[in-house]
């Protein structure tokens, strides 16, 4: 009995920490004013949320571009991350363990380690200050973690079905329409989800490579917490945790074993 | 078409994008830490950014610091993780929802994190307040400094708030493919609880438990937005510090920014190396 209340009290402990630094973010969005030392606001109001959502504020420009970014992002990084997955995944070849320690490397070299000279290569090429700029540099991140993933799916694929397929008369196009996309299909969704995720969630590398000129919601987010505006600050900032719990309520269904690995890849 | 060819087909996007991208943008932050920069007329490479940067006192504390942050997060939210996975193992009431509250954790942005820590133990933030109420303090300055204060314990602490989750569910996922049995067997031929752990449990998860914290570590030591909220004026974190030289107006500078970022690279890379080594990457038939 006494180990199981020192679980419970354990668990506790880990939900209360786990929650903490989210409450004053909840409580700031709807309050007017909320001076020391008074411990829940003497007003409460919705203007943060109703200035978040007008468009004087450029919340909701910030959030359509930062969420057209990722968009992209994942798209460009499910297009070339298929492919290589399926290398990696479905074959053993020489210089194998080479080609994965490249796509390791950009989980371990942080961003500010390569955003000066990525800077000086955009600048010549005109993509600082851009959208399409914005997005390749997003697919640093994002891509390692795709290509990754779908390797893991494809380890778990077997070749045989296409083959089966295709001396059954179907097309190249059909064989993968039919019976490898429906295969890969649900980690690549899962693979996608969480790198929309990271791109969304990107601040230095859009902070550099847009130069000021694309504002994500993170660096909107940062410019009103840095002007003291703690209430429509608190409101960006719950907006902008919204996909990820979206991402999680949609996988929420399978997370056991193998989804669970899924989201352990993602970046830290 | 051979396997060669298929295999190098399949590689081909994705190693162009990786190497046009990544390798370049490395690479000429390389050069041009050198000062290699013939369009000012610079084409004899030297030393003279990292002597500056080397023999600059705020640079090497700034090293310290980032050094300090990325060790105390890492370990703190280790020995946390493993708790806390050994925890989530087991099967308790309410065990789906902090299940469910370490993932959503996860997909939490690190700056929405690094601002409400701020809101939450900043001198007038919510634990200030509670300590008035309690009668502790009557002003918000007679309250610690846990934000923007030399020692980063706001920067620690949004680390292993947000790191924790990331290293359980790995662990987690570890377990899940170990099963019970080997525990139990020990326990079965005498051995204690702790005993059952040291010698039995740990062994088998410490692979994962290292990957996950080198990744951790690399990540603290080089995020340049939680320092950005959370971090103090002097010393800056070493992240901040090659951002704020690199805009600043000063040409000469911007090498200096390129060998600080240098320096972070190497951190990265040294990193990289121990994992690779950990999981034989390297080797010709590595899965």
């Amino acid at each position: 009995m006494r180990a199981d209340r020192m679980r419970t009290l354990a668990a506790l402990a880990l939900a209360g920490f786990l929650i903490l630094p989210i409450l004053p973010l909840a409580i700031w969005s709807l309050a007017h004013g909320w001076r020391f030392p008074d411990l829940v606001p003497q007003t409460w109001t919705l203007k943060a949320w109703s200035l978040a959502v007008d468009a004087r504020s450029g919340v909701l420009h910030s959030l359509a571009v930062t969420a057209g970014i990722a968009l992209a992002t994942t798209l460009l990084a499910a297009l070339i991350g298929l492919p290589a997955g399926r290398a990696l995944g479905l074959y053993r070849f020489r210089g194998k363990g080479l080609v994965t320690l490249l796509l390791l490397a950009p989980a371990f070299l942080p961003g500010i380690a390569i955003v000066f000279g990525l800077h000086g290569v955009f600048l010549r090429l005109g993509l600082v200050g851009t959208v399409p700029g914005v997005i390749l540099a997003h697919l640093i991140p994002v891509l390692p973690y795709m290509v990754l993933v779908m390797a893991a799916v494809f380890s778990r694929f077997d070749p045989e079905f296409e083959a089966q397929a295709r001396s059954l008369g179907a097309t190249p196009w059909q064989t993968f329409s039919r019976v490898t996309l429906p295969a890969v299909l649900p980690g690549l969704m899962t693979a996608a989800l969480f790198a929309f995720l990271v791109s969304w969630s990107q601040y230095l590398l859009t902070l550099a490579i847009g130069g000021g000129r694309v504002q994500t919601l993170p660096l909107l987010l940062f410019s009103f917490s840095s002007a003291g505006r703690n209430d429509l600050t608190s409101a960006i900032a719950l907006l902008y945790i919204l996909p990820g719990l979206l991402v999680l309520l949609v996988t929420a269904r399978q997370v056991t074993g193998r989804s669970l690995a899924l989201v352990g890849g993602l970046r830290p | 078409m051979t396997d060669r060819t298929r295999i190098a087909l399949l590689l081909a996007p994705a190693l162009l994008v990786l190497a046009g991208l990544f390798l370049t943008g490395l690479g000429l932050t390389l050069l041009r830490s050198f000062r290699y920069l013939p369009g000012l007329g610079l084409t004899e490479p030297d030393l003279a950014a990292y002597a500056a940067v080397l023999t600059a006192p705020g640079f090497l504390r700034s090293l310290a610091l980032s050094l300090w942050i990325a060790t105390a997060s890492t370990v703190i939210a280790a020995v946390l993780a493993l708790a806390a996975a050994l925890l989530l193992r087991q099967t308790f009431p309410g065990r789906t929802l902090i299940a469910f509250l370490v993932q959503l954790n996860l997909t939490i942005p690190h700056i929405v994190g690094a601002i409400g820590i701020l809101y939450l133990v900043s001198q007038s933030g919510s634990f200030a307040r509670l300590a008035h109420a309690a009668g502790l303090i009557s002003a918000p300055a007679e309250f610690p400094i846990l934000t923007h204060d030399p020692y980063a314990i706001g920067i620690i602490l949004l680390y292993v708030w947000k790191e924790l989750p990331f290293i359980t569910l790995i662990l987690l996922a570890n377990l899940q493919t170990l099963g019970e049995d080997h525990e139990a067997v020990a326990r079965s031929l005498g051995a204690s609880r702790w005993q059952a752990f040291r010698h039995v449990l740990l062994p088998m998860v410490l692979p994962g438990l290292a990957t996950a914290s080198a990744l951790v570590f690399a990540f603290a030591f080089g995020a340049y937005e939680v320092p950005l909220v959370l971090g103090a004026h002097a010393p800056k974190a070493l992240p901040v510090l090659a951002w704020q030289a690199w805009t600043d107006t000063d040409l000469a500078s911007r090498s200096e920014a390129m060998a600080m970022a240098v320096v972070i690279a190497v951190v990265g890379l040294a990193l990289l190396a121990l994992v690779a080594r950990g999981l034989r990457l390297g080797g010709q038939d590595a899965r």
